[in-house]
């Protein structure tokens, strides 16, 4: 059993198409090891037969079969992603014993590849938070130091693929939420091109800016999902997929590919460890036959202030579809406004609450031109750098995250603490630009503590998912990250 | 929470500093041209699936509270 649960999705299709394996074995292997989940990172598994048997006596965990690229493949699945009959609650109270009439397209497309759904996986409430700690259904535990946060928003998902709890998985990322986490517990995060993966039945937070993307153990793996998820749907017109699809990855070298360090991104608030495993990095792409330069991105540093402007106005309008009428929770009450406002007053958390108050204020008259407006203008200045940019270089290179796994309650007193983890991230969300964080070795927190993992950033131009794919694959090589939770951290 | 919307607002302030006079406003970031597609009837969703999900159907319907309360202020 062991020897299969150590594969890479990959391998293991591999193996499976090749009649080595026989599929079941292997997904019987992984539900197990998802039973043993002590992280809370998942909110509903396909054995959990009380909290989730699917009406119309479908298997919930059915598998695509055939001879798929991912047949016998099971995926976990943030638990943003609407799964016909299976609990969706989006990590909110608003939401509980909501099951979904439809399935997501990504599930769907993962499903006609062969792959299955593992289990849903904990996250922030409606996806907003980068510690985990704003699910409802109470935070996830980093398996590398189960006093510490796995990231956020998609934690249950990162930690699940860290912890050995899922070969892999599925996650969102609107400012950050697949990377971040990814960096924080030493995997592989891919947030596509907007526009590369179909948002049908994604549920909604900031529609400009949400995109679906993998979270894997390794590069290869990162590719094997994509080519699977991207595409055009039909039911998003948002969705326009990559041009080409997406191969395996082979890439060995980074001869002739020209690497930029933000001046902008590089200076104040990078913990000590994280900054030396970055410049560690930068090393490495120079011994790998990349060329380094520093270069300007002025407004990047402006990412925060735009993004907490134009993703809660977003947000606003996108949840006012719970109401307690249609689906969901329901507070009781005998009179229409006083159901609608106790409904929120009960279904959404602080964290919620906060972003849609900020979003209303934002958009309100008066407020408007100042905030929304001009944010959406320092949205245009940041794409403008990155074109700038990108007119001279191939990628555009940064630490994931300022900081390792931070403590859990470090920062919840703080909400403009927690959003500038984003730092990074941010900006190329509002790029709209496919970037990929993997894990670049390990630090000791700011503080003293084991060593954590440390994700490197590296974004491309948009719909450039293969080149960057390939130059993460040569990094990843040549930097032979192998360390795990328990092996060489204290979890 | 006011102290903490404050401190929020405060940082977005700083993009009150910045020239963005001939700026155009960005909505959405990847270029798309309109398409049409064919005009052809579809199955919609089936009513009780819809009203499956909903915390008090009655009659085909969504049922909520009267806003009569509301109506007389």
């Amino acid at each position: 059993m062991s020897e299969l649960l150590g594969l890479t999705v990959a391998e293991a299709a591999a193996r499976i198409s090749a009649g080595e394996i026989p599929g079941a074995e292997y997904t019987e292997a992984w539900r197990e090891a998802a039973a043993g989940d002590e992280l809370n990172a998942y909110l509903w598994r396909a054995d959990d037969r009380t909290s989730g048997t699917p009406p119309n006596g479908e298997d919930s965990g059915t598998f695509g079969g055939g001879d798929g690229p991912l047949a016998g493949v099971p995926v976990a699945v943030k638990d943003i992603f609407c799964a016909e009959g299976i609990p969706t609650t989006a990590g909110s109270r608003i939401l509980e014993g909501y099951r979904p009439p439809y399935t997501a397209t990504a599930v769907r497309r993962l499903h006609d590849a062969g792959a299955g759904v593992l289990g849903k996986t904990n996250m922030d409430e409606f996806a907003m938070g980068s510690s985990n700690e704003n699910s409802a259904y109470g935070p996830v535990l980093n398996p590398w130091d189960r006093g510490r946060v796995p990231g956020g928003s998609s934690g249950g998902s990162a930690a699940a693929v860290a912890a050995g709890l899922a070969p892999c998985a599925i996650g969102t990322d609107t400012g950050g939420s697949i990377r971040q986490p990814a960096s924080l517990c030493g995997i592989v995060g891919l947030k596509p091109t907007y526009g590369a993966i179909s948002r049908y039945g994604m549920i909604a937070f900031a529609s400009s800016l949400d995109q679906c993307g993998p979270l894997t153990r390794d590069v290869t793996d990162a590719a094997l999902l994509l080519s699977a998820l991207q595409g055009h749907d039909p039911c998003d017109s948002t969705s326009v997929g990559i041009e080409g699809g997406i191969a395996a990855p082979s890439r060995e070298d980074l001869s002739g590919l020209r690497f930029a360090v933000p001046s902008e991104l590089a200076r104040d608030g990078i913990e000590p460890g994280v900054r030396a495993v970055f410049e560690a990095t930068l090393e490495t792409i120079e011994r790998l036959g990349g060329e380094l330069s520093e270069a300007s991105l002025p407004h990047t540093e402006h990412g925060i202030s735009a993004y907490y402007v134009l993703a809660p106005a977003e947000a606003s309008t996108n949840l006012a579809r719970y109401d307690g009428v249609r689906y969901g929770m329901r507070a009781e009450a005998g009179e229409l406004v006083e159901m609608y406002e106790g409904t929120r007053a009960e279904g959404f958390g602080d964290e919620v609450k906060r972003r849609i108050m900020l979003g209303t204020y934002a958009l309100s008259s008066g407020y408007y031109d100042a905030y929304y407006g001009r944010a959406q203008r320092v949205r245009t200045k940041i794409a403008a750098d990155f074109a700038a940019a990108f007119s001279e270089f191939d990628f555009v290179v940064t630490p994931t995250s300022p900081s390792v796994a931070f403590n859990l309650g470090e920062k919840t007193d703080d909400p403009l603490a927690m959003y500038l983890n984003d730092f990074f991230t941010v900006p190329m969300s509002l790029a709209g630009l496919p970037a990929i964080s993997i894990p670049a070795g390990l630090a000791e927190p700011e503080g003293g503590g084991p060593r954590l993992p440390v994700g490197f950033q590296i974004a491309a131009p948009a719909f450039g998912e293969q080149t960057l794919l390939e130059a993460a694959f040569a990094l990843e090589r040549e930097i032979g990250f192998d360390a795990r939770p328990g092996k060489d951290g204290d979890g | 929470m006011a102290g903490e919307l404050s401190g929020i607002l405060d940082h977005v302030d700083r993009i009150a500093a910045l020239d963005l006079d001939d700026v155009p406003p960005t909505s959405h970031v990847v270029d798309l041209k309109n398409v049409l597609r064919p005009d052809e009837p579809r199955p919609s969703w089936p009513r009780e699936t819809m009203l499956d999900a909903a915390p008090d159907p009655a009659e085909g319907a969504f049922r909520a509270p009267s806003p009569a309360a509301e109506t007389e202020v």
